[in-house]
């Protein structure tokens, strides 16, 4: 690999900062994805990626592969704030419309699934 | 929306469709959709619950109801029972064939009230017949204990819910309603999970077919918790955090009635141990 141009380092660094705040928004989002009395997903999904999402649940799609399948993070966000934009007839409880979860906490788990 | 329209998309909803739809056109709608669904399962093992659907869990199941701790409950409901009131009667005397082989056929839909009775209502019948208060329907230290016995009389008799006149028909109808109607903050109806998603797993618990589900209550989860009927239909009412309605209120008694019908042939075993 060719050594990284000196221009370019500040600019390394500063991109190595921002990610650290959203590191912690995705533990954030984490806990309210697996939280019983908050996002809850768990009760529907699978998500293999993290081994520590404990469920044998089968009633929603596994959650692999996000970002590959939604590289629009707007286009997963709507999934999540009221999935019967997709599907009038979803079992998947509208979080944001019926305010399950608060327009922040989706954002916070729009951080942690989108990394599944 | 009719069973076909919500588990077979609304391209065959016609099959069942159409007002007048006999509630027996129905049972066997749901009879068939549960049995393609699982094929392997006898239908007799449908008042097993989720247990039917798993060797290990029906295993639990039996070695659990071959001792079970909740016996006690059943022997002071027991007691209640063979009590009489101060007048010397009992509810025995006050019901055909001393209460037995009789729980299967009800809830059912009085003329003369105008209203669907059930066979908590018809003890509590007695009970004011003979000049006692009634019982409270979500008290499970009267009431709950009192029907964990009374139902076991009724063990092994055929599920026989009728409903025949067009005003049972539009309660039976009403429950139905409410059985397939989106509630609560989550948005759920009763159908969406038991029915479209009968067998699937929730989190770690799988969940059992609406079919089978009104012949074997009360239960005792965790094997002493005990839950009439009602009191599972307000559980699952807070799951999806809808406002639970009351138990004994007129919309669970409708809903009893359309839930029990479709279980009409089973066998009825009450008082058994649920997870
Ligand atoms: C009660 C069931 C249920 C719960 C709880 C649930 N979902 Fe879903 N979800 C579904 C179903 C069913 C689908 C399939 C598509 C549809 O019917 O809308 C789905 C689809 C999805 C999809 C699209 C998947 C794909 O393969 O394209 C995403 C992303 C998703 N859910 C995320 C979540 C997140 C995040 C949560 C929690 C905050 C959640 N779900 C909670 C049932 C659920
Ligand atoms: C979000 C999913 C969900 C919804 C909606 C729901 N239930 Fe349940 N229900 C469950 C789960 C999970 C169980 C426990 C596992 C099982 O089925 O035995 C259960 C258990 C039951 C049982 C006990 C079954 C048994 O064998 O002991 C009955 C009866 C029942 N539900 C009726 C209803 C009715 C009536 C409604 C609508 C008012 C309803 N449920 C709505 C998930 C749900």
């Amino acid at each position: 690999m060719r050594p990284i141009p000196v221009l370019l380092a500040p600019l390394i660094l500063v991109l190595a900062i921002t990610e650290a705040p959203a590191g912690a928004t995705e533990s954030s989002g984490r806990r309210v994805a697996h939280d019983q009395e908050r996002g809850n997903c768990l009760a529907c999904h699978r998500m293999p990626a993290d081994p520590g999402a404990e469920t044998n649940a089968d009633m929603g799609p596994t959650l692999e592969n996000i970002r590959q399948r939604y590289p629009d993070r707007a286009d997963l966000r709507q999934r999540i704030w009221d999935a019967r934009a997709f599907n009038p007839d979803t079992i998947m409880p509208p979080y944001g419309r019926h305010r399950i979860l608060t327009e922040e906490e989706i954002d916070q788990v729009v951080d942690y699934i989108h990394g599944l | 929306m009719r069973l076909a329209a919500l588990v077979l998309g609304a391209g065959l909803s016609g099959m069942f469709g159409g007002s007048a739809a006999a509630p027996e056109d129905d049972r066997r709608a749901y009879v068939q959709f549960f049995q393609a669904r699982f094929p392997a399962v006898p239908l007799d093992d449908y008042v097993l619950g989720s247990f039917m659907l798993n060797a290990a869990g029906r295993r639990h199941y039996e070695d659990i109801m071959a001792f079970p701790p909740f016996e006690p409950d059943i022997d002071r409901g027991r007691a209640l029972w063979e009590t009489p009131f101060p007048n010397g009667r009992t509810y025995a005397d006050c019901l055909p064939d001393g209460g037995r082989m009789l729980a299967g056929t009800y809830p059912r839909y009085d003329a003369e009230q105008r209203r669907v009775v059930t066979f908590e209502m018809l003890l509590n019948r007695c009970r004011t017949d003979n000049g006692e208060a009634a019982y409270r329907y979500d008290d499970r230290d009267t009431m709950g204990v009192l029907t964990a016995y009374a139902r076991t009389l009724s063990d092994g008799m055929r599920m026989a819910i009728r409903v025949e006149s067009p005003e049972a028909v539009a309660r039976y109808e009403a429950g139905r309603a409410f059985f397939e109607r989106r509630i609560g903050q989550m948005n759920f109806s009763c159908a969406n999970c038991h029915v479209q998603n009968a067998g699937r797993v929730m989190r770690m618990e799988v969940i059992s077919p609406a079919l089978g589900q009104a012949p074997h209550f009360p239960v005792f989860r965790g094997g002493d918790a005990l839950y009439t009927l009602h009191a599972r239909y307000t559980r699952c009412m807070e799951q999806v955090r809808a406002e639970p309605l009351p138990m004994g209120s007129e919309t669970f008694n409708d809903l009893e009635y359309f839930h029990s019908y479709m279980s009409n042939g089973l066998p009825l075993k009450a008082s058994v141990y649920r997870r």
